[in-house]
């Protein structure tokens, strides 16, 4: 059964659809990456899956139920984790406060969850009292990822984790998804990085102008010669 | 240099009042991203509740402050449930805008009911302390001890309780507290009650160093939002440091300028800020 | 009210509507139609009354004066003054938005208020400047005739303005300057002009504001009668649309006259001041208006764009 599966959307912005029929699918334990060149609505993509963006036509499923436009709220006690795009972390507070309002929704004690956390993250640990907004980029994106598995969720959407980062950092954190992946958690992720992306997923997407072009599998994408001339740089 | 220090010490006995003014502002700024025009009149109804307790029971001031307190966060939070949160979604200029109606109507509620005469706490004149060439009304290290135990309360509030964190992390990064499953609207409104009660701690500590009178938050609110802008927006120990620097200032300005432009002192510290440093005296992050 | 006496009412209250209808028409000009939330109109209400009453007021006790011109050069005056006025605070302004913006303005007009309480020697203090004339010995009616004069040519001049191709960028600016940016347009050109045009169109209401009263003061430019009553007519009327604001102007100061004899019905034992019970009544008013139609009696309508067919 799939963890979560949006079929049919339609979806935009003050009356414009971005997203044209767009189906997207997560099964559990799977790792799925969204490419696709930039403003084909791959962002918008998951903020439609997440309620942030309302969809007109079609249905969001997780687990059997309808979540179509529910408040975000709502999708986090249910166990779907979001980190955005952009602005993803709580500059002004501390790592640990971030990491604490991360399971702000989620009752019951959250030691074991930070624990686990900074498990995966050694880094947050140590730092766990700095200032997020005045760490690097590698760190800023742990803190925000780390933020959203406090929900201890099934499923953790990832817009562009590794955007801005060096290549070594690019490496790291497709290893450090995938570990979290092998914890039994879904992962669904944009990625401009295709070609590490791809490489590490069960599946993979390819969206342009808010529609489907290719779903396949992660290597087998990475071998169509469409694909890669398309977003691969040739 | 003598009259330097006093003017300090009363610098910082009235920047203590801005200062807790001026972090119910910046954190209704930061939470709900607009100027709360009618912040200084909830100082004002916060002075008039303790001077009703003080008469109607015959209380210390001091005693009255926590009762004018809850009253007025009360009054903060019922305001915005039933103006503010039914236009929040319009435009932010229609808040402003309902804003100053709001303080408006306090304004003349408070003439209605307490008339538009000067009042005082306490009638008599409390002989100054006189330490060498200073002088310190005892009443100032009152006010002064109480701002401060405010300040620390306020602090412990932001750092040790899970909705002082929600409240700094939604004037921090709105959508992202939204995307976490903080509750705005239960956040929203306990920023109402922390404002309303902290500026009607700031108008019964005005009204103790000076005395009553219905625009008395409102002649206050430009310093404050002075402050608050001088400290960044959203940053309630950047409002805590403008409140003290403007206080400041504008009692030092008497040293070169007419006190009577005391005022434009604040007015033009803000502006110079808004147009320097928009993001405030203290770096912060982003 | 006996019939004379109402008549003469209304001749007061028609001349207080045509001015206010000024003022709400250069608001329009800078929130309706740019977007600049200015609440400084206090500010510039005052440098244009002030400027006139100095201009056209006879031997001065104490305070600038005797140059007795004609009213039509005071009111010139008004204009010319309040020009490098505006523009210096347009400039200083120039990178603030809504809420900056606002405390921004309101700071500055405060600050002109102080400005003209203090320095005694150009205004004459908390006194005031009194003995501003009329023009032609004119009583309330005929210089209705003249208000009424001054509201068309502003109102044709802003509703020009408005369908210009100049309207058409400020309203771009408004509704996306990113975009309005990106086409190539000198944003902050665009601003401070309407800037600067909207607060002269202030500055001539604070003119014929003090002609009409005859009398000066620091009181009269408090936020409350100087900018609050006219933000709450460009509201009520429609911001963006000339017509509503103008219709603002009227219908709030209706409302605000009904309010003293609403006021006179109230025992006054009961409201303790009428004055604030008329405060309190036209700031509820306000916030129910905000709530239940935030969009105003006359809504806005944008002209065409050129070669589009207006729908119907
Ligand atoms: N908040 C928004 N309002 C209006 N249009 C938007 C907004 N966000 C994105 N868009 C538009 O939607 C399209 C898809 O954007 P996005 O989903 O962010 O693309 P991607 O993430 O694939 O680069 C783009 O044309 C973009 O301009
Ligand atoms: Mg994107």
């Amino acid at each position: 059964m799939s963890l979560i599966h949006a079929e049919g959307l339609y979806a935009g912005y003050g009356g414009v659809d971005i997203l044209r029929n767009t189906h997207l699918r997560v099964g559990a334990d799977e790792i799925v990456v969204i490419v696709g060149p930039n403003g084909a609505g791959k962002s918008t993509a998951m903020k439609a899956m997440f309620g942030l963006v309302p969809v007109r036509a079609g249905t969001v499923t997780y687990r059997g139920e309808d979540i179509t436009n529910r408040p975000p709220e709502r999708m986090v006690t249910r166990g779907i984790a979001y980190v955005p795009q952009e602005a993803n972390i709580f500059p002004s507070l501390s790592v640990l406060e971030n990491l604490e309002l991360g399971a702000y929704a989620i009752p019951g004690d959250m030691s074991p969850r930070l624990e686990k956390v900074f498990e995966i993250f050694p880094r947050l640990r140590e730092r766990r009292h700095q200032q997020a907004g005045v760490m690097s980029g590698g760190e800023r994106q742990m803190v925000a990822m780390g933020r959203a598995l406090m929900v201890d969720p099934h499923l953790l959407m990832l817009d562009e984790p590794t955007a801005g980062l060096s290549p070594r950092l690019i490496d790291e954190t497709i290893e450090r998804i995938r570990e979290v992946n092998q914890l039994g958690i879904g992962v669904l992720m944009v990625e401009q990085n295709a070609r590490q992306a791809l490489a590490v997923a069960d599946r993979g997407y390819v969206l342009a102008t808010g529609e489907n072009r290719h779903e396949d599998s992660g290597p087998a994408l990475l071998a169509n010669p469409e694909v890669a001339e398309m977003f691969l740089g040739g | 240099m003598i009259e330097v220090i006093q003017l300090l010490i009363n610098g910082i006995l009235l920047g203590s009042i801005l200062a807790l003014g001026a972090v119910g502002a910046t954190m209704i700024f930061g939470v709900l991203r607009f100027a709360h025009f009618a912040h200084g009149d909830f100082m004002a109804v916060g002075a008039y509740f303790a001077l009703t307790v003080v008469t109607v029971f015959n209380l210390p001031v001091l005693a009255a402050l926590p009762v004018a307190m809850a009253g007025t966060a009360a009054l903060a939070v019922a305001i915005d449930q039933v103006v503010y949160k039914r236009i929040r979604r319009v435009q932010p200029v229609i808040l402003l805008i309902s804003s100053f109606a709001t303080a408006l109507v306090l304004r003349s509620a408070i003439q209605m009911i307490w008339g538009s005469s000067n009042q005082v706490y306490e009638t008599g004149i409390q002989l100054p302390w006189r330490i060498g060439p200073l002088t310190l009304k005892p009443d100032h290290l009152l006010i002064f001890a109480a701002a401060a135990g405010l300040v620390l309360m306020v602090h412990l509030f932001l750092t040790r309780t899970r909705m002082g964190k929600a409240m700094r992390a939604m004037s921090d990064n709105m959508d992202l507290a939204l995307i976490t499953g903080i509750p705005a609207d239960r956040v929203i409104m306990w920023t109402w009650a922390i404002g309303g009660a902290l500026a009607a701690a700031a108008g019964v500590l005005l009204g103790m160093d000076t005395r009553l009178h219905p625009v008395m938050g409102w002649t206050l609110l430009l310093p404050i939002f002075a402050a608050t802008i001088l400290g960044g927006i959203g940053r309630p120990y950047g409002a805590i440091l403008g409140g003290l620097v403007i206080g400041c200032a504008m009692e030092l300005s008497t040293l070169i300028i007419p006190g009577s432009y005391k005022p434009a002192v604040a007015f033009a510290i803000m502006v110079l800020t808004l147009i320097f440093r928009p993001q405030g005296i203290i770096k912060g992050a982003v | 009210m006996e019939l004379a006496g109402l008549g003469a009412y209304l001749l007061f209250f028609l001349n207080l509507v045509g001015i206010y209808a000024i003022m709400a028409l250069g608001l329009n000009m800078q929130w309706g139609m740019t977007g600049q939330f200015n609440i400084g109109i206090a500010g510039f209400f005052a440098v244009g009354a002030y400027t006139t009453a100095i201009l056209t007021t006879g031997p001065a006790d104490g305070w600038l004066g005797g140059f007795d011109l004609p009213f039509l050069l005071g009111l010139a005056g008004s204009i010319i003054v309040c020009v490098p006025v505006a523009w210096v605070v347009g400039r200083i302004t120039a990178n603030l938005r809504t809420d900056y913006l606002a405390i921004a303005t309101i700071g500055i007009a405060e600050i002109i208020r102080l400005f003209f309480l203090n320095e005694g020697w150009l205004s004459n203090g908390t006194r005031g400047i009194p003995g501003i004339q009329k023009p032609l010995d004119l009583g309330n009616g005929g210089y209705l005739l003249i208000v009424l004069a001054f509201v068309a040519i502003t109102y044709l001049l802003v509703e020009v303005a408005r369908r210009s191709p100049w309207g058409r960028v400020l309203r771009a600016i408004r509704d996306n300057e990113p975009a309005t940016a990106a086409a190539g347009k000198d944003i902050a050109r665009f601003r401070l002009e309407a800037f600067v045009v909207g607060s002269c169109i202030m500055a001539l209401g604070g003119g014929l504001y003090a002609h009409f009263v005859g009398f000066v003061s620091p009181e009269a430019f408090r936020p409350l009668y100087g900018t609050f009553l006219v933000w709450v007519m460009l509201i009520a009327g429609g911001s963006g649309n000339n017509l509503g604001a103008m219709l603002g102007a009227l219908v709030v100061w209706i409302i605000w006259s009904s309010t003293e004899v609403l006021a006179d019905l109230v025992p006054t034992a009961l409201i303790g001041s009428e004055s604030a019970f008329r405060v309190f009544l036209i700031g509820v008013l306000l916030q129910v208006i905000l709530v239940s139609r935030p969009q105003g009696l006359l809504p806005e309508r944008r002209p065409p764009m050129p070669g589009e067919r207006r729908r119907s």
